[in-house]
């Protein structure tokens, strides 16, 4: 069998349904048969997008996203993409086509060393050699890029090899690599002393992060969490796993997270990270951070086990595995439930006297925290959402209020801008009945703009909520705060028309100025077929509270002017 | 009471281990003998800000497998951090932190010195002292191989230096685990 189509069966015996992607000269024999291929090819219009839309995919389905390069540019295109899903251990496999196996090393056209090139942000990498490789590298790709904690994988295949004639069998025996063998059970013994320390607490705390959702541990984590009166606070990437309407969530904690729960990771006396790596962003200042609480964490990556804050009871596992395990422990526990009454006390005090607040609109602006809120309201709160970064990130995190998770996919790690709007057209593919919506920002949309004519080509019907206050409104929000409103580089000005521009693309375009018209035009967006870009006009100088600043603890957090004590 | 866990636990009793060591560490790392899998041990050090202090690297008696000697100050790097990193590379299969009262570990070195007929026997002397072998002798230099530890090494190197140190290199540690009884 000639490799090219080899290679398309390979990625049908892995299950793939999908996979973007854009041809070029190293890959040409591969979109031959690409046109034979059993399963959906999405041509998007710049490979960075290919790549984010296989993160979208991946993130809002569950299963492997798949994008398809050119050697040279269109591999170098991939590697923000590449890097992205790696920050965020997102499982992706990402095919690029090479120069002819007799060019490499020779600088030849388009050649580009893109293993060498992505071996920081990879998981892992193939670089084929022999075209007889090719099914068991896919197979053990998949495998890699799936497993253990999840991950990018790049495989390079020079030009030459997809026209070489090649025995193919399907690969369905389980993967042996000797040095690749995730530890996915969790030490009981560790998990005892866990649920023995969990009884003992008084005032403990659930920090639950982005592993939580890759790990399909939703239910088990809301399992452990009823067995008694435990908080739960979540980081950006895990929202949703734990419902934002409990009454034992306190929201998302760090930088622009609550009041309620910066504070309580401030005063607990045991934190339990669940698939959750300790980031900068919601450590903040590291030697100040949680200065009482004893840590229980719990990640499939023993790496991430005290490589920022020490662990006083390690457990290295799938949080699917692991959760359970401590929910009977736990339960099998003589505990006194009176115990963190105090706590509870403290924790509904901050919620009521500190909840997240903005000052309302008086004159008919759209306050972008209330255009979130409105979404919210149109969508009954079931839509996923993808976002860029930014501010409108930011806001959409604290006002969505995610139920379920897989519904909110975002550059947490690498914080991508351009990220939004592929990511919902991989997201809309992987979930075509479901209400795909991005919420992005003027700064970020127009980073992979183009992305609208794969909507109208491939007919993804994703709706864009365009947050436009004129600004890169982050970094605008930093040189106001910390660089005495120098503004450097972050006005927008009023270019582009995007309603001019989501029509020249084929796509509906709205726009809305008035608060009174918001929630009309947004519901219409939802109802209108195809896909729609609303231009949002909202405050242009709002900033995002609260929030801790660069290199502070969580008690010198500051909050939104105006909140009434 | 549980198999092997304490009855109680109290949060005041838990502690965190130590990161740092303070001591040097010789790590035996047995990798796939893959073409880029230096490139990728490497490349994680430099990216972690991990510093090698040597590395060696060479063929086992299993053609599939190299095995990379390196050595770090674990005054510096977590070796915990380091070690499990390193693991997260699929090509790494092995990784031995090499305990210093049971290795046995051997460096070689070469040094040209500068040698005028009336200092020649002096240095000889000192190759003698060292069990070194001079493997080179030119009109205006000689050349002379020592074998051991990091310390002897260097020890040597202050004794030479003085007769004028034309060239010097050293492979880096290699080591090997001690017999048992």
């Amino acid at each position: 069998m000639r490799a090219a189509d080899a290679l398309m069966e390979s990625l049908k015996a892995e299950g793939v349904k999908n996979a973007f992607g854009i041809p070029g000269g190293a890959n040409l024999p591969m979109y031959d048969a690409v046109v034979d291929a059993d399963f959906r090819h999405v041509q998007t219009r710049h490979e960075q997008a290919a790549g984010h839309a296989a993160e979208g995919y991946a993130r809002a389905g569950g299963n492997v996203g798949v994008a398809f390069s050119t050697s040279g540019p269109g591999a170098t295109n991939l590697i923000t993409a590449i890097a992205d899903a790696m920050l965020d251990s997102t499982p992706t496999v990402f095919i690029t086509g090479q120069v002819k196996s007799e060019l490499i090393g020779t600088d030849g056209f388009q050649e580009a060393d893109i293993l060498g090139a992505t071996l920081p942000f990879v998981k892992h990498s193939f670089q084929v050699t022999d075209a007889r490789q090719i099914p068991d590298y896919v197979h053990e790709a998949f495998h890699v890029a799936s497993t253990g904690r999840p991950g990018p994988v790049l495989l390079d295949v020079p030009s030459d090899f997809f026209r070489a004639d090649i025995e193919y069998e399907p690969r369905t025996e389980p993967v042996e690599l000797p040095g690749y063998k995730p530890s996915t059970e969790g030490n009981i013994k560790q998990i005892r002393i866990a649920a023995k320390a969990l009884a003992n607490a008084r005032r403990p705390i659930f920090y639950t992060g982005g592993g939580v959702i890759n790990g399909n541990a939703s239910e088990e984590l809301r399992e452990l969490a009823a067995s008694d009166q435990f908080p739960v606070t979540s980081t950006l990437m895990g929202l949703g796993a734990f419902p934002a309407s409990s009454d034992h969530f306190l929201g998302m904690l760090g930088m622009h997270g609550t009041f309620t729960a910066n504070m309580a990771m401030d005063r607990a006396d045991l934190i339990v990270a669940i698939g959750a790596r300790f980031d900068d962003r919601i450590t903040g200042k590291l030697d100040e951070f949680a200065p009482h609480a004893k840590i229980i964490h719990i990640d499939i990556d023993p790496a991430e086990i005290s490589k920022n804050v020490g662990a006083h009871i390690p457990i290295v596992g799938d949080v699917k595995q692991v959760l359970p395990k401590l929910t009977r422990e736990y339960r099998a526990l003589q505990t006194d439930s009176g115990r963190m009454e105090a706590w509870w006390s403290q924790l509904r005090t901050w919620k009521q006297e500190h909840p997240l607040y903005y000052e309302p609109s008086t004159d008919g602006e759209i306050k972008p925290q209330s255009m979130v809120e409105t979404l919210h309201k149109v969508t009954n709160g079931e839509a996923i959402v993808t976002s860029d970064v930014g501010q409108h990130q930011m806001w959409a995190a604290q006002y969505y209020g995610f139920e379920q998770p897989r519904r909110w996919i975002n550059s947490g790690g690498l914080g991508t801008m351009g990220f939004g709007l592929p990511a919902a057209i991989g997201a809309k593919v992987a979930c075509p009945d479901e209400l795909v919506t991005c919420i992005s920002g003027d700064g970020s949309l127009i980073m992979n703009v183009q992305e609208l004519a794969t909507c109208v080509t491939e007919k993804v019907p994703v709706k864009v909520f365009l947050m436009n206050n004129g600004y890169m409104g982050m970094v605008r929000q930093w040189q106001q705060l910390f660089w005495d409103r120098r503004y450097s580089g972050v006005e927008l000005g009023a270019s582009p028309d995007w309603v001019k521009l989501a029509e020249a693309f084929g796509a509906t375009g709205l726009r809305v100025e008035d608060e009174a018209d918001l929630e009309d035009t947004m519901r219409k967006a939802v109802e209108t077929d195809g896909p729609v870009l609303v231009d949002i006009r909202v405050t242009q100088e709002e900033n995002v509270y609260p929030m801790i600043a660069p290199g502070n603890a969580a008690r010198e957090m500051v909050e939104a002017p105006g909140l009434v004590r | 009471m549980e198999a092997g866990t304490p009855d109680l636990v109290k949060l005041e009793d838990l502690r965190v281990p130590g990161q740092l060591s303070g001591r040097k560490h010789i790590l035996a790392i047995l990798v796939e003998n893959k073409p880029g899998v230096l490139a990728r041990v490497a490349g994680l050090f430099s990216r972690r800000g991990f510093n090698i202090d040597t590395l060696a690297v060479g063929p086992t008696d299993d053609p599939s497998v190299s095995r990379i000697t390196l050595t770090l100050d674990g005054a510096v790097h977590p070796i915990d951090q380091v070690t499990k990193q390193l693991h997260k590379l699929v090509n790494v299969l092995k990784i031995r932190d090499m305990e210093p009262e049971e290795t046995v570990a051997r460096e070689m070195a070469l040094f040209k010195v500068s040698a005028a007929v009336e200092n020649r026997a002096e240095i000889i002397q000192f190759a003698d002292i060292f069990r070194a072998k001079i493997v080179d002798v030119a009109r205006r230099t000689m050349t002379i191989e020592v074998t051991g530890s990091a310390d002897k090494i260097e020890a040597f190197e202050r004794m030479i230096r003085p007769h004028g140190l034309v060239e010097m290199v050293r492979t880096g540690e290699i080591a090997i685990a001690r017999g048992h009884e």
